[in-house]
């Protein structure tokens, strides 16, 4: 098995949660993990990368090369088409489709959307809208990861245990609405 | 029982230093470096232990700190990012004359490709112009272990050691396995022969040679050590020496068999002979190192001349920026891999002030009295406020080091501008700023400094800033007038205030603070829900 994944998103969306919990479940499973994360300066509302590698076998590089990305899950339109150059061939793009809009010159949201409609592989889900009808608007992060749980070589159920053990601590309510991000995530990812 | 956690490079050498039974933490935040001390601020096994970690006010005053710890025979590591070593050289050069007692692992995070900085300062040139020993782990594993090897190293042959990792080392996170099992404290011990910390210059002579004598010592120990290992291969048309993170990007192209022999790098001064070994049975030698061409350099000063080494210096490598698996696959000659071109659709997203920012109503402020002024300059700062160049604010003209807003404008001033302004930020301020700021009263220096204080370190995440409820009475205290110490709240309803404090400032023809204090949106937010989560448990 081996997965390597480009997290993207703008800087406070939450990209560094859906690593944790594929981090947790993949401890879980045993596989070898590496993720290279960004702190600091680009944190503050610019574009923000995790590059998080999952594999049965040892990982030699923090970083992913170009060309070898399976899957580039990103929390905003634009930031996954800025890793255009890091998808493997047959790689996946899940990303969301609502705009993260902070700087003057953002590009026409049709021309983003369909630059992606047109890739091969590729889940187009407006996460924001289906963890808001999940009754957790601030869970647009693991709607998304819910919505690739189908593509990432971990089961669904493994995630969940992951999103149950690394929010526990914020309790019990906070699980359940994360549970529940995740699952509409899923579901709107199968419709 | 050993246990298995998913560290971050910084977390894995915060857990180690804690293991290896440190006194204390000693640092200031500094992306890449500052997870290591906020690790320890939150190990439950180093508040158990009594481990001090409270921020210091600069890295000098964190070097010394943890001089003092050597100095009675104990255990402490100091942290910073590359351009903090500029500011603890002084402390840290001569610290390494003096010669530790107890061990001292000093940590520096270096950040090729300026993610956060403003240099590429390579710190391994530090440690050799010090003669201390470098320690540069390849992965979360190795810098966990170099701890422990680090602090008896220290203590072996009574020197600083360094400890370098680049960002990509530091904010990757692995597993790493280690057991919870502090080194006990030793008892308090202090320098034998009694005088070696006094460096004046009858002893310095005799320390001099004692120093560079166990780093000749410190050269044989890098020919044995296992840190510098030598992976054989068949085709000798090519001799790889790689280091750090470097290694990885290699090991990630070739795979665990590499037709070239490697000789991995983790520990220095170089071992020259394993280098020369190397290079007597290979065609050339190809250096792959993150940062500047430190290695590169001093192979081919130790190989003889028409031995070809090529690298960064030569261009078979970049120049500048962090390495990546893509750069050192085309240095290998191997065949580049199949790769989309860029969408066209993207724009840069560069970094802005965080909605609602006090620094953003200053410099609101601020651009409105600076508009009278034909050709305007404003020196700033090391900060989240040196975001204030960019659109839409465009205020600022400088961002060269700590604390370097107060002396740029004073030295301005001296050369005649007026009106002589420096926006600094409270923990810079309180960094560096405070000796300039009484250079400025000395000198009753025509500048207006504007102390930009949300009572935090902002740009590295919130810490606590060593100023905080004492920036008034520094200033008065250094010798500013405390008629032209003056405090405002930089929100919208107070832009005319604000603007009017300015104007009347700049006619002053003396030294003027103004200090415009909010707190960080960051940590407000942050403390507002620390207030609700202790009032729900009520």
């Amino acid at each position: 098995m081996k997965k390597d994944i480009i997290l993207a998103g703008v800087g406070g969306q939450g990209i560094l949660s859906i690593a944790a919990v594929i981090g947790h479940a993949a401890i879980k499973e045993n596989l070898y993990i590496k993720q290279a994360e960004v702190h600091g300066m680009s944190q503050r509302g610019g574009d923000v990368q995790s590059h998080l590698r999952l594999s049965s076998e040892p990982i030699a590089s923090d970083l992913i090369a170009r060309g070898r990305a399976d899957i580039i899950i990103s929390l905003e339109p634009m930031e996954a088409l800025r890793y255009l150059p890091f998808l493997a061939p047959d790689g996946w793009i899940v990303t969301n489709t609502t705009p993260f809009v902070n700087i003057p010159n953002y590009p026409d949201s049709e021309a983003l959307l369909s630059e992606l409609k047109s890739r091969k592989n590729v889940i187009l889900l407006d996460v924001d809208a289906a963890a808001k009808a999940a009754g957790n608007p601030r869970g647009s992060n693991i709607a998304l990861l819910g919505a690739c749980s189908g593509i990432l070589g971990i089961e669904a159920d493994k995630l969940e245990a992951g999103i149950s053990d690394i929010f526990s601590r914020k309790g019990a309510s906070v699980v359940e609405a994360n549970l529940a991000a995740f699952r509409a995530g899923a579901a709107a990812a199968k419709a | 029982m050993k246990r298995k956690e998913l560290l971050l490079g910084d977390e894995a050498i915060a857990m180690g230093a804690i293991n290896a039974g440190i006194v204390g933490v000693y640092a200031y935040p500094g992306t890449p470096s500052t997870e290591i001390t906020e690790f320890i601020q939150n190990s439950p096994q180093a508040k158990a232990n009594g481990v001090f970690c409270k921020w210091c006010a600069n890295e000098k005053t964190a070097m010394e700190t943890a001089l003092g710890v050597s100095y009675v025979g104990r255990r402490s590591i100091v942290c910073m990012k590359h351009v903090g070593m500029n500011v603890a050289a002084d402390a840290f050069i001569n610290g390494a004359m003096a010669g530790p007692n107890g061990g001292l692992v000093v940590v520096v995070a270096d950040d090729p490709s300026m993610h956060s900085s403003q240099g590429e300062q390579d710190t391994r040139f530090y440690a050799k112009f010090a003669f201390c020993p470098t320690l540069e782990p390849a992965n979360q594993q190795e810098a966990y272990d170099m701890m422990e090897y680090g602090f008896r190293l220290s203590e072996e042959y009574r020197i600083p050691v360094l400890l370098r990792v680049t960002t990509r080392m530091a904010h990757s996170r692995a597993v790493v396995e280690f057991e919870d099992k502090i080194e006990p404290r030793k008892p308090l011990s202090y320098p034998e022969p009694s005088n070696t910390w006094i460096l004046l210059p009858v002893n310095a002579r005799q320390a001099y040679p004692i120093l560079l004598d166990k780093y000749a010592r410190l050269e044989k120990l890098s020919e044995q050590t296992d840190n510098n290992s030598l992976y054989p291969g068949p085709d000798n048309s090519m001799g790889i020496i790689a280091s750090g993170i470097a290694y990885n990007y290699l090991r990630e192209n070739v795979g665990n068999n590499c037709r070239y022999p490697i000789l991995k790098i983790t520990q220095y001064p170089l071992p020259k002979d394993r280098i020369r070994s190397l290079a007597s049975k290979c065609r050339k030698i190809l250096v792959l190192e993150e940062g500047q061409p430190f290695i590169e350099e001093q192979v081919a000063g130790i190989l003889p001349s028409g031995c070809e080494v090529t690298g960064r210096l030569t261009g078979a490598l970049p120049r500048v920026g962090e390495l990546n698996p893509d750069c050192v696959r085309a240095a290998l000659g191997l065949e580049p891999l199949k790769v989309n071109a860029p969408s066209q659709n993207v724009v840069p997203r560069p970094p802005a002030f965080c909605q609602g920012c006090g620094h953003r109503d200053l410099f609101n402020a601020l651009n409105e009295a600076m508009e009278r002024w034909d050709n305007h300059r404003v020196f700033s700062d090391v900060g989240c406020y040196t975001l204030g160049y960019l659109p839409p604010f465009k205020s600022i003209c400088s961002c060269v080091d700590m604390g370097s807003a107060i002396t740029l404008a004073k030295g301005a001033a001296d050369a005649g501008y007026y009106p002589a302004i420096g926006v600094i930020g409270d923990s810079t301020f309180a960094h560096s700023g405070i000796t300039g700021l009484l250079d400025v009263a000395n000198c009753n220096a025509d500048v207006v400094i504007i102390i930009s204080d949300n009572e935090a370190t902002g740009m590295t995440g919130g810490q606590e800033a060593a100023g905080t409820g004492k920036i008034e009475q520094i200033c008065t205290a250094v010798g500013i007038d405390p008629a032209h110490v003056r405090v405002v709240v930089p929100l919208p309803k107070n832009m005319e205030l604000i603007r009017q404090m300015i104007d009347e400032e700049i006619a002053y023809h003396g030294p003027s603070v103004i200090i415009s204090r909010r707190e960080c949106m960051q940590t407000a937010k942050r403390h507002a829900a620390a207030r609700r989560a202790a009032e729900n448990k009520q």
